[in-house]
């Protein structure tokens, strides 16, 4: 077979990652003024309970018809009829650790042994301090499909939550506690 | 696409990196790391629909001077001017082409244009430091910049981080997402980094490291360094059992 090669080890951000990484439209995965979009809003603390300032997230989603614009989906990339529906947002914190994201809800997604993801969107952490990237993923609350996501069923009950986002004045919420007491629930992909 | 196709989907699958591949989260020697790095171990997740997917960006994002950091003002910037290039690969040695690649770094005098860097070297008027390019078919990126400057932090007694250039890439698929550093051979700082040194594993920590590239540097006006960059690999086609019929 092909060779194998090593892959090149994560580093930190640091913090002066907004030279590099702040885009203008970041935040928006969705463009303004989209029918039904929402900001999904949250705050990023450590195991001090201290805003995490020097931080961002990216998030990456389906559509609301839970299709993927890419040609590695088995169903065939398809282009959102969102227009400018991007699926991808980035957001760095301010002083107070908070981030914003401009989006619409994804929709469920089908599973390669026939179950159904509820809808999500994943996310990336990345700042001073975090030498490898963290994943986590944002649940919708009332959202049936929930109690049988395959994802959410293999996380500790007593985590569970802190994958869920709650609703908010402009959208939802959704908080990330790198540490300690309830702190979210990471993913190894 | 029928039914059938959707109910089983056969989906690529990325192999999961060595343990040692990247630096562990808690690395005490960096001490931002301490508050920082969760407790709690990692849930494994299976790749699904959303992981092996990810955001192909790039086109229109990139402005026709981006990937040159010595031509972004007026004049150029001071310091010793390079070439930085390579490829960026997947694990299976496989060119990942039309990817975006960021950059960011500090001026020839250490100091980065940041609000939060406040240390008592010069600023250039002619440097911003940050860089954007797609790679290309066979995966090749192409900088032109000046060679970074060894910056003090507070992090240990007498800290100083080696010079570096930052880089980002997503390659094709969320599961690929990778932000790291690239160093410069024989840099006498690295004995006393806790971030270049959190990664345990020596052959590990070399692939962070260019190498100077002679063929590639120009006569009369910069030398070159080449910096491959390897991403995950993905895993054969493993095709499901298909009597799981529910
Ligand atoms: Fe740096």
């Amino acid at each position: 077979m092909s060779e194998s090669l090593g892959v090149t080890p994560a580093q930190t951000v640091g913090p002066y990652l907004h030279i590099g990484l702040t885009w203008a439209d970041g935040a928006y995965v969705v463009p303004e003024g989209t029918p039904g979009a929402f900001w999904l809003r949250g705050r990023i603390v450590d195991g001090t309970g201290a805003a995490v300032a020097d931080a961002m997230v990216e998030s990456w989603q389906a559509d609301p018809d839970g299709r993927f614009d890419h040609p590695d989906d088995p169903r065939g990339a398809r282009r959102s009829t969102i227009p400018g529906f991007r699926g991808f947002g980035r957001a760095a914190t301010d002083s107070e650790g908070r981030y914003a994201l401009h989006t619409v809800k994804p929709g469920p997604l089908p599973t390669f042994d026939g179950d159904t993801e509820a809808p999500h969107l994943t996310l990336s952490v990345f700042g001073r301090g975090l030498l490898h990237r963290l994943v986590t993923r944002v649940y919708f609350p009332d959202e049936a499909a929930n109690a049988t996501d395959p994802v959410l069923s293999t996380v500790d009950p007593r985590r569970r939550d802190t994958l869920l986002a709650s609703p908010d004045t402009d959208g939802f919420r959704f908080d990330i506690r790198l540490q300690g007491e309830h702190e979210t629930v990471f993913f190894a992909v | 696409m029928t039914q059938d196709a959707d109910r089983r989907l056969i989906l690529p699958s990325y192999r999961r990196d060595d343990v040692d591949a990247h630096p562990p989260l808690l690395s005490p020697g960096y001490r931002s790391t301490v508050a920082r790095a969760p407790r709690q171990p990692l849930t494994y997740l299976p790749q699904r629909l959303t992981e092996i997917t990810g955001p192909l960006l790039g086109e229109g994002r990139i402005g026709e001077l981006d990937h040159d950091l010595t031509r972004q003002h007026d004049g150029e910037p001071l310091g010793q001017r390079i070439i930085v290039h390579g490829r960026v690969l997947d694990g299976d040695g496989r060119a990942v082409p039309h990817t975006l690649v960021e950059i960011w770094q500090a001026n020839a005098a250490g100091r980065y244009r940041h609000a939060a860097d406040t240390w008592p070297a010069p600023l250039d008027p002619n440097f911003t430091g940050v860089g954007r390019a797609l790679t290309d078919a066979d995966g090749r990126y192409h900088f032109v910049t000046v060679q970074p400057g060894a910056y003090p932090w507070r992090n240990h007694d007498n800290a100083w981080r080696p010079a570096h250039i930052h880089f980002s890439l997503f390659g094709r698929a969320f599961t690929q997402r990778l932000v790291t550093q690239m160093y410069f051979p024989g840099d006498p700082l690295f004995f006393q980094d806790p971030i270049f040194n959190s990664v345990r594993d020596e052959r590990a920590r070399q692939r962070m490291v260019a190498r100077y590239d002679h063929t590639t540097t120009r006569p009369e006006w910069a030398l070159a360094y080449e910096f491959d960059i390897v991403l995950r690999g993905r895993e054969a086609t493993v095709f499901e059992d298909e009597d799981d019929d529910e």
